[in-house]
């Protein structure tokens, strides 16, 4: 075997559900790899680690080419609910776990769960805002001093 | 292909050390091929997951990813990741002789 990747520092910045879940996926494949893990939750992907609105990310319908559904549909009322409900029960269906059940899990695995200082003061959050599973809210240059020696995952 | 030895044995291994043929492997090889993995003794916890995995590899004919393992094992995945650190699915799929569980959750 050659050279393998010894640890990642996923950074998730965005808050729709098709931006959450890949940083999750990867977080999650990386750990079942034995590669340490570290998750930075900064802008809109402070969503997913916010009690407030963990249990509701929503699939963006409106500016996704990839749904292949006219914009000005993906525009009306209850669209972004009824397509993320569609895709969240196709995901139970390949036992993909909801975002809160799955950030849990991802830090059962002992992956490192971190918010962004500036994200943070942006939105006006604290460390009681966010699940447990966030250790810390930390700054862009505690981010880059943890990632040192690995592999940097922007999504 | 390449072999490794387990308790006096030959066997046949694919280039990342997983067994080809799980019917070849014997309880009495997992403490050699864990210490390989950095785990210097197998507890009855080990040993409750190996059991595991060879019975759903048994049934099913490809074994748990570490998902499946922490709903339907017994073992929490917390506790799964103390015992294997390496990759609890990974690591205990190589110990148990059965080839490595594919699935990305």
């Amino acid at each position: 075997m050659g050279e393998s990747i010894e640890k990642v520092s996923i950074i998730v910045s965005k808050g729709s559900l098709e931006g959450v879940y890949p940083a999750l996926i990867m977080a999650n494949g990386a750990r079942a790899e034995g590669i340490e893990v570290d998750l930075f939750f900064t802008f809109f992907g402070l969503d997913a680690v916010s009690k407030r609105y963990h249990e509701h990310i929503k699939l963006a319908t409106v500016g996704n080419p990839g749904l292949h559904v006219a914009t000005m549909l993906g525009g009306l009322p209850g669209m972004p609910a009824v397509m993320t409900h569609y895709l969240e029960r196709k995901m139970e269906r390949l036992d993909i776990p909801p975002i809160p059940e799955f950030i849990e899990m991802i830090a059962d695995t002992g992956a490192h769960l971190y918010g962004c200082q500036a994200a943070c003061d942006l939105f006006g959050l604290t460390k009681d805002d966010l699940v447990p599973q966030v250790e810390e809210i930390i700054t862009v240059g505690d981010f880059f001093q943890r990632a040192a020696g690995g592999q940097i995952i922007f999504t | 292909m390449p072999t490794a030895t387990y308790d006096g044995t030959a066997v046949e291994v694919n280039d990342e050390g997983f067994f080809t043929d799980p019917d070849r492997w014997t309880e009495a090889m997992a403490a050699q091929i864990a210490k390989e993995q950095g785990i210097d003794t197998l507890t009855d916890r080990h040993w409750k997951v190996i059991a595991f995995m060879r019975a759903e590899y048994a049934a099913k004919g490809t074994g748990p990813t570490v998902r499946a393992l922490g709903k339907t094992s017994g073992v929490t995945v917390k506790e799964l990741y103390q015992l294997f650190p390496k990759g609890p699915a990974k690591t205990a799929a190589k110990i148990a002789g059965i080839p490595k569980p594919h699935g990305c959750i």
